[in-house]
């Protein structure tokens, strides 16, 4: 019964706004040319070989037997950090949520909150190598033991479950306050204990959100390259070995398939934790809180939980701390004593660290920008508008999230070196500046979008409605109200990018060139080489640019940002 | 504001969504034909679903209709997006720019519209006058009340001197109290314009109180146009009748009819109502019988059992049995008249003229 007029006249209402349809053509263009395009390249190179279609270079990868044990091993990773990280997380959330905890406990979880933010990726491996590693300050020194091996599965589980669990824990905060009182109240009035309350009212609430945390880590988990590149030793996971297949041994249609095979996991991962638990997630958990919550008091509850979660927050600052000392010891391993400036001298001297830190920083610092502004043009596009193409918009920038940055380095390898689709149009951009800012602006985007979309849903739909009724195009409402409204998630998203890009590694390592050094590479590196001090001063110099940045960005959210004059005046 | 005054006109308007649980496709306002006259108050009443709201986006230009065209004036605006319309709307929400203070809210269409500054400040400065909001320019949106906001939203929808004024609910945020005072100014801000006026609501008293014409929607079609007093004492059909104002139903056949006296039988009981030339002897008639049109007496009228009897203060309200048919009534100033209690049986009585049929 639907008749065509509808849709001709929203068509036409969209072909009036010459503004719109650039910006959705552009966007298209983008969104199919750097992540469509490079993963169908990966298909096609995998599947047709010189007599057109076959199977046959899986079949060859799947010869290969350090490749199969790396599924094996990826997933056993995955598995029991998902865990780890999501009871870890879960912990933490239900004590800062529950539990009366005081001042200075608040202020770890607050610390612990903020680190994933501001981390390098491979800060913590190089603290748990220099705390517990052959030559451990805690193994050797302390222990006395000398054969300690800190690389393998259980390196990458330890690093990797203190990497992802705090990201666990802002997702369970976020579920736990959303859980109205009442409920348990209920319950405890009837006559449950309180672990009866967490087992049979808490618990089936979380049960979603507890999925999904465990699938995103997951996700994060395999996708991750920089910790089992520096702690897995010879225990190697898919993203190394396929960083292997192509440094090492040159096969990049191997590589290709592998990253074909590691992209399905990931998309099969992400596709369970979007469609079926995200929703339920949100469906149980609907309307906010309607009165604070009663925290427990109960000393034997309190004590040791708080205790318990106060000294892993201490442990994980500790990591932390571990990384500059570390950049100061005289000789690793061996001499701690006196403390000692020279590598930081030696990055700079004998290392070309300058240049490390212009190239990563001038990249970054051109990716932020245009990485902030086009998710939330995105977002503003599928929140807030209706036409054909949204669908696509919104589910290829959110397709990324699931993309490991090493698939994407490879498809950007056999997508671009050769020009597009082999034929050399476009190679010019291989090798070049411009392809890193690229990657830097896809890796960081979905991340942006997503928090640009949950800003924006927050915004009546009729404020935008009421401007463009007042007569403002597309670009003045999107200039003179949308952005001006979501100020705050603009910031955070420029700072998010920023960082995301100077710290990256998956990606770029695999398309770096010589003429740009980049800090994270460089890290890597000396890791590899054992030159730990040097890698340690180069990470704590970048630590401190990425802390500089979310101080920077705090301050002016403070100063200029819009909920704060709103909030003000109240 | 000398400018013409213009009406709206809608023809065979149809919108067809998508029930996004079932998949299936429905008819939210359907073959839908109104004519707005220039400078008039319409109100689109009805219950939630109705397809009010729909009708009045689509007059903004907010969504567009699958079917039938929409004119303003004489002109076709159908291809028109809402920017390039010339309506304006007031939200239900307010839809206030949170980042602006009164006098930028007011100004925004101004400045998109180019005019040189001290117009600008000349014609906010006058219609925040009208809106009695003088001296608030420099206030946030936030530091005002509900009132006060729905105000700066009406005073920036008249700045940019539409043809058409659309509301949208504008005033079911507010408190009952508030509610009642806004509705008068937004009518005499109308009248003192002169503008035409297109106003959604689900408030049949707001609707009475309001507007020039009514018009009752009841599942994507138009069920009655009409003024106030047309539709409340004239309804077409039950559904106009039960949703403007309290209705009882009496039913019953016409057993005969003299010039304009037509008797009907309900419930045993010989009733004389109003005739008309479309009665048929025998066939059954519905009497919309409205509360305050009847009252309770020892004899004459319909045989009745009172099953409640409350004060109300200013009046004293009854449910009463006619047969197996329910009938509520309001006893206006009761305080020197018989009160019946609930067991009582007695006579309902209305004159022939004050009941509708159907």
């Amino acid at each position: 019964m639907a008749t065509a007029q509808g849709a001709r006249l929203e068509r036409k209402k969209l072909l009036a706004d010459p503004i719109m349809v650039t910006t959705i053509v552009l966007l298209i263009t983008f969104l199919t040319l750097f992540i469509l395009y490079p993963l169908a390249i990966l298909l096609v190179d995998s599947f047709v070989g010189d007599g057109g279609f076959s199977f046959s270079v899986f079949k060859r990868v799947f010869q290969i037997p350090t490749f199969t044990k790396a599924i094996t091993n990826t997933l056993k990773v995955g598995f029991v950090v998902g865990i780890i990280a999501t009871a870890v997380g879960l912990l933490f959330a239900y004590v800062e949520i529950y539990v009366r905890i005081n001042k200075f406990a608040g202020g770890l979880f607050k610390v612990v909150s903020m680190l994933p933010v501001v981390s390098p990726p491979f800060v913590l491996s190089l603290s748990v190598i220099m705390l517990f590693g052959k030559s451990g300050i805690i193994t050797r020194f302390l222990l006395g033991i000398y054969d300690h091996s800190v690389y393998g599965f259980w390196g990458i589980v330890i690093v990797q479950s203190l990497t992802f669990f705090p990201v666990c824990y802002m997702m369970f905060r976020g579920l736990l306050k959303n859980i109205d009182p009442s409920l348990e109240e209920a319950a405890r009035d009837m006559g449950a204990s309180r672990m009866k309350v967490f087992t049979s009212v808490t618990l089936p609430l979380l049960l979603p959100g507890i999925g999904n945390a465990f699938l995103v880590t997951f996700i994060e988990s395999i996708a991750d390259f920089a910790n089992p590149m520096i702690i897995g030793g010879s225990y190697d996971t898919l993203a190394t070995t396929i960083y292997l297949q192509i440094t090492g041994a040159y096969d990049k249609a191997g590589a290709a398939a592998m990253a074909v095979v590691l992209l399905c996991i990931t998309l099969a991962m992400f596709a369970v934790q979007k469609y079926v638990l995200e929703k339920k997630s949100t469906a149980t958990l609907t309307g906010k809180a309607s009165r604070g919550r009663m925290l427990i008091e109960d000393k034997s509850v309190r004590i040791p939980l708080t205790a318990i979660c106060s000294l892993g927050a201490l442990f994980v600052i500790l990591m932390y701390i571990c990384v500059p000392i570390g950049a100061m010891f005289p000789t690793w391993g061996y001499k701690f004593f006196p403390l000692t400036f020279k590598w930081f001298g030696q990055v700079f001297t004998k290392y070309k660290g300058f240049k490390a830190f212009k190239d990563s920083f001038v990249l970054s610092l051109i990716a932020a920008p245009i990485t902030a502004l086009l998710s939330m043009i995105i977002s503003y596009l599928v929140v807030k508008r209706k036409f054909k193409a949204k669908g696509f918009i919104e589910a290829v920038s959110m397709l990324a999230m699931a993309v490991p940055g090493t698939v994407l380095g490879v498809g950007y390898i056999r997508g671009f070196s050769g020009g597009i689709f082999h034929t050399g149009f476009m190679q010019g951009i291989y090798g070049t500046g411009l392809i890193l800012i690229i990657v830097f602006v896809i890796r960081s985007l979905p991340t942006g979008t997503r928090s640009g979309i949950a800003a924006l849903r927050q915004i009546d739909k009729s404020i935008e409605e009421s401007a463009y009724d007042m007569g403002a195009d597309s670009l003045k409402v999107f200039t003179t109200v949308t952005l001006p409204l979501i100020k705050d998630s603009f910031l955070s998203g420029l700072v998010t990018a920023f960082v995301r890009s100077i710290t990256a590694i998956s990606a770029i390592i695999l398309l770096v060139t010589p003429s740009y050094l980049l800090i994270t590479v460089q890290i890597n590196e000396f890791a590899e080489k054992g030159a730990y001090g040097i890698a340690c001063a180069f990470a704590t110099i970048l630590i401190i640019i990425t802390y500089g940045a979310v101080t920077i960005m705090n301050l002016v959210i403070k100063r200029f940002g819009t909920s704060k004059a709103i909030k003000e005046v109240d | 504001m000398a400018k013409e005054k213009k009406g709206v006109r809608l023809e065979h308007i149809s919108k067809i969504y998508k029930d996004p649980k079932t998949g299936k496709e429905f008819y939210a306002v359907k073959d839908t034909s109104l004519n707005i006259e220039p400078g008039t108050f319409v109100t689109l009443l009805g219950p939630s679903g109705c397809g009010k709201t729909t009708t009045l986006r689509m007059i903004a230009g907010f969504e567009s209709p699958d079917e039938g065209e929409i004119y303003l004036g004489d002109q076709a605006i159908n291809e028109l997006t809402p920017n390039k319309r010339d309506t304006a709307m007031v939200f239900q929400s307010y839809a206030l720019l949170p980042h602006y203070n009164i006098y930028d809210n007011v100004a925004y269409g101004l400045k998109l519209r180019k005019f040189p500054k001290d117009v600008i400040k000349e014609k906010v400065t006058r219609i925040l006058k009208l809106v009695e909001l003088e001296g608030m320019e420099s206030r946030m949106t936030n530091q005002l009340s509900g009132g006060q906001q729905q105000r700066v939203a009406l005073a920036r929808a008249l700045v940019i001197e539409p043809s058409v004024l659309l509301f949208d609910e504008p005033l079911s945020n507010l408190d009952a109290k508030l509610r009642v005072q806004m509705r008068t100014e937004i009518r005499r801000i109308q009248q003192e314009v002169g503008i035409t006026a297109i106003y959604v609501t689900h408030d049949q008293s707001e609707a009475m109180a309001i507007s020039d014409k009514i018009i009752i929607m009841d599942r994507g079609v138009v069920a009655q146009m009409g003024t106030p007093q047309e539709i409340y004492y004239h309804p077409v059909n039950e559904f106009v009748a039960d949703f403007i104002g309290e209705a009882n139903f009496l039913r019953g056949p016409m057993v005969s009819h003299e010039d304009d006296v037509a008797i009907l039988d309900i419930e045993g009981n010989k009733t004389k109502v109003e005739y008309n030339k479309k009665m048929k002897e025998g066939e059954t008639y519905t009497v919309v019988l409205r509360p305050e049109a009847a009252t309770l007496a020892d004899k004459g009228g319909l045989k009745c059992k009172v099953v409640l009897s409350c004060f109300m203060g200013s009046y004293q309200n009854y449910h009463v049995m006619v047969g197996n048919t329910l009938v509520k009534l309001e006893e206006k100033n009761p305080k020197n008249k018989k009160i019946y209690n609930v067991g009582d049986e007695c006579h309902l009585v209305f004159d022939a003229k004050s009941v509708h049929v159907l």
